[in-house]
């Protein structure tokens, strides 16, 4: 069996540990002014907004060139915000938001 | 009445105990639900990148060995593509850290929660912090008031990282078996538990500003630059218009007494300890425990403060008064 790609991996690993360990282990971060911990506060919910638009509207073509695309994962991803948003749970979003794309895909919509 | 006060003070910390532990239950089994629609996408995607790795040669301790120790799902995916094409590892080592910048934002986000945990936990629990793992603790932190480590490791290691290993391991034995999940619908789910978890953070108005304005620079961000700068441009900016918002009216208050600085005590609360009035919670919150058996309801009626140093802070007021 090969293991060459075991150091690809640990090298991998080595340079992501950096930025997920680095602000959790050092000293004095709750120190900081009020100001920087309010914006780390609001990172949350851009950071995972921004995630979910991306992902949902923009694809990258076959030439590598990304562009907005409105498809059904755009309803379903708002229904499953919506559902949430209404009865604070996810799991429902989530399995509404899947049934509808997949039935609306089944349709041939998308 | 001081004598009253008193006498109240140690009964209403009992209530308030069990009713903490009530809502971290609760919680917590909010979180585990969460947790397997996170789970169902972790497996869906592992599924594809253990049966990826094996077409492009990996040995199955090799596919094992990406998903354990470099465990970032986008990073695997590329570093697959460009071991098939015969690239050298310099580029993809490159390429993993810029993939993966975007968990210092993560990282820094949930730093001033958990200064409290040993550091030996802090560095275990950075190996497991990913997209999913940073969504689900961050709704879970705000949803209990303070942090649950309990809580982090449930999300992070229960919800992605045993699923993402064992669905590696089965990808790559099931190999060709394994349907598409873009056919089941299974590739929407990870956007739509980001802004399901998104939604369940915007609890006031620079947090819903915040994130319109992360996406919308996320989206233009990725249209210019790609992707996977877009989304770190969008958690970068997005805060800084959230902050440009005018403070609520009760932000601009005088500090009470105390608990002035509580916004530095607890940096993801949505409202501040200084201004919630506890007599007026607890009172609030004995009418609810009649209510909990019928009424459906999120359990978060103690989710913007610290209950249990507010209540420390509360009896030692009312210890004080009894002395003067």
């Amino acid at each position: 069996m090969s293991t060459d790609l075991v150091l690809l991996a640990v090298l991998m690993g080595a340079v992501t540990y950096p930025s997920r360990a680095l602000p959790m282990l050092a000293p004095g971060i709750e120190r900081l002014p009020p100001r920087a911990l309010l914006y780390l506060r609001l990172v949350g919910p851009a950071v995972l907004a921004s995630i979910a638009a991306s992902q949902t509207l923009v694809h990258t073509s076959n030439a590598g060139v990304p562009q907005i695309v409105i498809g059904p994962e755009v309803l379903g991803v708002l229904v499953c915000m919506a559902i949430v948003w209404w009865r604070r749970n996810l799991f429902l979003g989530l399995l509404a938001g899947v049934f509808l794309v997949a039935l609306l895909r089944v349709a041939g919509i998308g | 009445m001081p004598s009253t006060s008193c006498a109240t003070g140690p009964a209403r910390r009992r209530f308030s105990d069990s009713r903490v532990s009530a809502d971290l239950r609760a919680a917590r089994r909010r979180l585990l639900l969460d947790s397997a629609g996170i789970a169902a996408s972790a497996i869906g995607f592992a599924l594809v990148f253990g049966l990826a790795a094996r077409d492009a040669g990996y040995s199955l301790l090799e596919a094992c060995a990406m998903s354990v120790i470099a465990f970032a799902g986008a990073a695997q995916f590329a570093a697959v593509g460009y071991v098939a094409a015969g690239l050298p590892w310099l580029p993809i080592i490159v390429l993993t850290f810029f993939l993966n910048a975007r968990h210092l934002l993560y990282s820094a986000s949930l730093a001033p929660r958990l200064r409290r945990v040993s550091f030996l936990q802090r560095a275990a629990m950075a190996h497991v912090l990913t997209d999913e793992a940073f969504a689900l603790a961050a709704t879970h932190f705000h949803r209990v008031g303070r942090v649950d480590v309990p809580g982090y490791w449930i999300g992070a290691v229960l919800a992605v990282f045993i699923p993402w290993n064992l669905a590696t391991i089965a990808g790559y034995l099931l190999g060709s078996a394994i349907p598409d999940p873009a056919v089941l619908g299974l590739d929407i789910v990870f956007p739509a538990a980001m802004a399901g978890l998104a939604v369940g953070l915007m609890t006031g108005r620079r947090e819903i500003v915040a994130a319109g304005a992360g996406a919308a620079i996320g989206v233009v961000a990725s249209l210019l630059l790609g992707p996977s700068v877009g989304i770190v441009v969008g958690g970068l900016v997005g805060p800084l218009v959230g902050m440009a918002m005018p403070a609520p009216a009760h932000d601009a208050a005088p500090g009470v007494g105390a608990h002035a600085h509580a916004d530095e005590l607890h940096p993801m609360s949505s409202v501040p300890l200084g201004h919630v009035n506890l007599d007026e919670a607890i009172d609030e919150a004995d009418a609810d425990s009649h209510l909990d058996a019928v009424t459906p309801k999120p359990p978060m009626p103690f989710g913007t403060f610290d209950v249990e140093k507010a209540l420390e802070e509360s009896d030692e007021d009312t210890r004080t008064e009894g002395r003067e």
